[in-house]
């Protein structure tokens, strides 16, 4: 057997410039602030506890920011009925009031697309400012569209500062803190979900929900990018998302993907399931399907 | 030859050590003890019917009358009940017990109570009921890991016309615009 040396092990530029380059990137993640998950746990109450005595005062009432993690054992998924959705957008507003986003730019995290039943699921014909007098219109069905939370997201990819990224129980999250506003995420997203704020957010002090997460509902400034987080707060509380408890027809559905006895499970397991532009292999959490 | 025959052992041994340790591998982790009822109970907490105000209990008036079984239109009471659900061939008498009148029936005869009627129902629409219990038809409040909010089906369908009316939808969204204040 012949042996050579040089091509089985690696040379000694070659060890030196690996480990260079790792001291390189170690220090450069090691200096500068901490992210959520690397702060030491007494510095990021301090730093909640700032969060929440600023909001409270911004706000004239309570506020309080939650940092609860991820539930172990649970990854969430939604589903969402397209045979019986009706076009209402009663959804968008309870998400608007639940989730503090802007009325002024006005930001709404879910669309509610409103399609021709002739050509199906097809987003170049689709309308989202469809405002007739009572829905559903003949003929017409509707998608409403939010964030897919997708296993194979292409917004976190992209980001340049890591402000955004999947959790362990698979809600892809911002840190208001670390975005940039630079917008690669809303150019990588194929399903519009991310919003920029263009101005300072306002937000009547009266309609300002106090019960915030860090990662989800907390306040936003201008120059950030926010989206769907399937209600962090309620959702990581054992609560449903506020878009699944106001639907009037019973349309959304939200549970754990990991539990079989889930209502998700039931769906995947019995009904027509589909996902928005599975050729894209974003592999998104959020199904939609056909229950009748 | 032989060496082939070893290779596709040996792979065939690899497959299955490989198939074994997948399938430990893919199995999901348990989900946190207590976080779902593992069965749907028989009877489930539902809010009250929604009756009328005054209405009931029916017996309040029906207790002495005779009952008439004939199929006819009610003209000296309840002509506010417009029959749109398979009128052709269902009538009061079909859910609403005759001997006593505040309780429902099935088909069998059996006495269901207002409060699971939608056991009456689940009787033509049983694929409806099955996702109901399921948690799949109908609206959800309350914990997906716990206590979930259940409604009856005359919470959302009224029994006598169970189609669903048109609903007048939120304000649309406002198209984007150039201008910046």
């Amino acid at each position: 057997m012949e042996t050579d040396g040089n091509s089985t092990h690696p040379s000694r530029r070659l060890f030196t410039i690996a480990a260079a380059s790792t001291a390189a990137s170690w220090i450069m993640t090691a200096c500068g602030p901490k992210r959520l998950y690397e702060a030491p746990k007494d510095r990021l109450r301090a730093a909640i506890k700032e969060m929440e005595s600023k909001y409270s005062k911004l706000h004239g009432k309570k506020v309080t920011v939650s940092d609860a993690g991820p539930i172990p054992g649970v990854e969430f998924a939604y589903a969402l009925d397209i045979s019986r959705c009706i076009g209402c957008r009663r959804c968008v507003y309870a998400c608007v009031a639940e989730n503090n986003q802007s009325r002024d730019p006005q930001i709404q995290w879910i669309r509610v697309m409103s399609m021709e039943k002739d050509k199906g699921v097809d987003f170049s014909h689709a309308n989202a400012y469809y405002n007739p007098a009572e829905v559903p219109q003949e003929g017409h069905f509707y998608v409403p569209v939010g964030c897919q939370h997708c296993e194979n997201p292409p917004c976190t990819k992209v980001c340049p500062t890591g402000a955004t990224w999947t959790e362990r129980d698979g809600i892809v999250v911002i840190d208001y803190d670390w975005c940039i506003g630079c917008r690669y995420c809303m150019a990588a997203c194929p399903y519009g979900a991310r919003h920029f704020n263009w101005e300072e957010p306002t937000i009547p002090d009266q309609e300002f929900n106090p019960n915030t997460h860090y990662l989800g509902n907390r306040p936003r400034t201008k120059g950030v990018v926010e989206k769907c987080t399937f209600c962090i707060q309620r959702s990581r509380a054992g609560r449903y998302p506020a878009c699944v408890e106001v639907c009037p027809v019973g349309a959304r559905k939200f549970g754990n993907l990991l539990d079989k006895d889930s209502e998700i499970r039931y769906i995947i397991e019995h009904k027509r399931v589909l996902v928005l532009k599975e050729e894209l292999n974003t592999v998104p959490r959020f199904f939609y399907f056909y229950a009748t | 030859m032989r060496l082939f025959a070893i290779r596709v052992l040996a792979s065939g041994v690899v497959l299955a050590v490989g198939a074994s340790l997948a399938g430990d591998g893919a199995k999901p982790p348990s989900p946190p003890s207590g976080t779902t009822a593992k069965t749907v109970p028989e009877r489930l907490d539902v809010p009250p019917p929604p009756f009328s105000e005054g209405i009931f209990p029916c017996s309040n008036c029906h207790a002495g009358m005779p009952v008439d079984r004939t199929r006819r239109n009610l003209e000296a009471m309840h002509s506010d009940i417009v029959l749109k659900h398979d009128e052709t061939h269902r009538w009061c008498l079909d859910c609403h017990d005759a001997n006593n009148r505040d309780f429902l029936h099935l088909a069998s005869g059996e006495r269901v109570p207002f409060e699971e009627s939608y056991r009456v129902c689940g009787q033509c629409h049983g694929e409806k009921l099955r996702d109901w219990r399921a948690g799949v038809h109908g609206r959800r409040t309350g914990n997906w890991n716990g206590a979930k909010g259940y409604l009856l089906c005359a919470n959302c369908h009224n029994p006598h016309q169970p189609r669903f009316h048109a609903l007048a939808p939120k304000p649309a969204p406002m198209p984007p615009s150039r201008t910046m204040k």
